[in-house]
């Protein structure tokens, strides 16, 4: 994590030119610009940056936002629900649509199911999000009336109508992300099935059902936990640009308009806190192989 | 590992493309797609940034192939254009991440004493979200195509290095590497030719989903107005633009849809068809 915040110190700071000037716009007075560097510290050495960034970043300071003149993590806090409620939702509906296919793929394997799970999987694995996002939103949307087709509600709507906008959006999201965790599936399923344990199963006279959920699949469950590990960084991804086509005030809407506004302290801090995520998300994986795999030690 | 280390020689890539016919209509989509963007001038004839207000959001017909947008610009010049756009983002990022990530992984496979500081730069690297991070590069580099190509080889090179260290990691042990080192022959010419040439394979079937993933990123950078310059047309401004339009001028949107996934799914079928030949190993459940 020490190393992932150096990165983002030196990204932010690679911008060419005086960031003071970058932000403000080529219309700002040179007293601006002299008052704003003041106040950001990017008049005193590097080092020194470096050391109050990190000492800051430890205190839990992700220092303030130009445009919205507040904190950021409060920016981000505000920002949050949406954005983590759309990645869990895809996340499930990933899962729900991969796990039943793959298994299907791997035991009917050469089959016209598993030929046509494969090449699907690998069309949509092809098409970019945003324009899946953009149909849909328009059949199903604004044609068909079935769902939603932008925000996230009126202000102070229900926990129900807030979860009803991002239906779509985690629909898309979901189905996109599918592919990889598909294939994983079908891959590993492949291997487990082959093994001795499974024959010995079948020749115990279990059920099929029994072999292939109950001695087979348990067996996938490490490389699905690491997979699924994968996606979750791809979901992250994918919300930035799903976000923005849904209008959803989430976290991926807010760094592209602070992109947009060159607000840097926001684009610093969101690349913390996401990555940050990430890394938890990739130690409670880890934690997840001990409670799965008793073998598994550290 | 030997059927990873096969050489690429020892393959007929020729075989392999006559064998495989979903390969084959792989690199034949792609061969089309890329004639039409390198020869976009010399196929069309008009001006991709030619507006002609009177003739806006016509749908396609004899005289515009795949129909107008907003401004009355020719959907087809445009999308040829774009493709040039597209796929040279395509090449700059899997020859540039692969290079990047041949050195990095090379050296952190090959010398002990620096694999742990290189693989903890990898990690942390690998720890940002693809998007989010060519977002923010672009963000400070400036929106430029080149901007982008740099900004999309630092997202992907650390995966091509990952790959590359744990192949060095195998072969650096095996017999003819010490036979090397026995023979005095020096370090660069035992990572070039001795261990880079038997690792090629998989960083090449890498290179071609780089390539897939590198177009989708730019795709999506374009989309949100953060990547490439808005005045020069990509598929991602394309599909941007014709978004306000979608109930009166679909095509707008669906041209350049499909223009992105028909390259990124013919790369992707090319890339498992490749792997397939050059690591039967791994062919077999995936």
């Amino acid at each position: 994590m020490f190393i992932v915040l150096t990165l983002v110190f030196i990204i932010v700071r690679l911008a060419p030119g005086d960031p003071a000037t970058l932000i403000l716009g080529p219309d700002a007075t040179p007293e601006q610009a002299i008052q704003l560097r003041e106040n950001m510290g990017f008049n005193r050495p590097i080092m020194i940056q470096y050391v109050d960034f990190i000492s800051s970043v430890a205190q839990g300071d992700l220092g303030s936002s130009i445009f919205f003149n507040q904190p950021v993590l409060s920016v981000l806090a505000e920002r949050a629900e949406p954005s983590i409620l759309l990645t869990l939702f895809s996340l499930g509906i990933a899962i729900s649509i991969a796990l039943p296919f793959g298994i299907a793929s791997a035991y009917y394997r050469g089959t016209l199911l598993d030929q046509s799970s494969l090449t699907t999987a690998m069309l949509v694995a092809s098409i970019p999000s945003f324009w899946t996002g953009l149909i849909l939103q328009q059949y199903l949307g604004t044609e068909l009336g079935w769902f939603p087709v932008s925000g996230y509600g009126e202000p102070g709507a229900s926990f129900g109508q807030r979860a009803y906008h991002l239906l779509l959006p985690s629909l898309v999201l979901g189905i996109v992300n599918s592919a990889l965790i598909l294939r994983f599936t079908r891959a590993s399923m492949l291997d487990v099935l082959t093994e001795d344990y499974v024959r010995t199963a079948r020749s115990k006279g279990l059920s099929e059902v029994n072999v292939v959920l109950r001695q087979a699949f348990k067996n996938t469950l490490i490389p699905l936990a690491t997979v699924i590990g994968l996606t979750f960084a791809l979901l992250i991804s994918g919300a930035v640009v799903t976000e923005r086509v849904f209008n959803l005030p989430g976290i991926g809407s807010l760094v592209v308009g602070s992109v947009l506004r060159r607000d840097y302290p926001m684009i610093q801090g969101t690349l913390i806190l996401v990555s940050g995520v990430y890394v938890l998300v990739n130690f409670l994986i880890d934690m997840i192989y001990l409670w799965i795999d008793p073998r598994v030690k550290y | 590992m030997s059927d990873i280390s096969k050489n690429l020689d020892q393959v007929n890539l020729w075989q392999v493309l006559i064998q495989r016919r979903s390969v084959l209509f792989g690199v034949i989509v792609l061969l089309i797609i890329s004639f039409f963007a390198i020869f976009a001038p010399w196929i069309s004839s008009v001006d991709p940034g030619a507006i002609a207000v009177r003739s806006r959001l016509l749908p396609p017909g004899a005289e515009y192939w795949l129909g107008t947008d907003e401004l009355g610009r020719d959907i087809f010049t445009r999308l040829i254009y774009a493709g040039r756009v597209s796929l040279t983002v395509g090449i700059g990022v899997a020859i540039i991440s692969s290079i990047v990530g041949i050195i990095m992984g090379l050296v952190s496979g090959f010398f002990k004493r620096l694999d742990a500081p290189i693989s903890r730069i990898i990690d942390a690297m690998m720890a940002f979200p693809d998007i989010l991070l060519a977002i923010s590069l672009v963000a400070v580099l400036g929106g430029s195509v080149v901007n982008v190509i740099i900004a999309l080889s630092i997202v992907y090179a650390p995966r091509v290095a990952r790959i590359v260290r744990a192949s060095t990691l195998v072969i650096r042990e095996l017999p003819y590497v010490e036979a090397a080192r026995a023979l005095s022959v020096g370090t660069p010419t035992i990572l070039f030719s001795h261990i880079l040439r038997n690792i090629m394979s998989p960083i090449i079937v890498q290179a071609t989903f780089i390539f897939a993933y590198s177009m989708l990123s730019e795709a999506g950078l374009s989309f949100l107005g953060v990547g490439v310059d808005p005045s020069t047309p990509t598929w991602g401004t394309m599909i941007s633009n014709g978004r306000q339009y979608i109930d009166v001028a679909s095509w707008m949107i669906m041209c350049p849809g499909v223009a992105i996934t028909l390259c990124v799914l013919s790369l992707q079928i090319a890339g498992d068809g490749l792997r397939d030949a050059l690591d039967p190993k791994i062919a077999k459940n995936l």
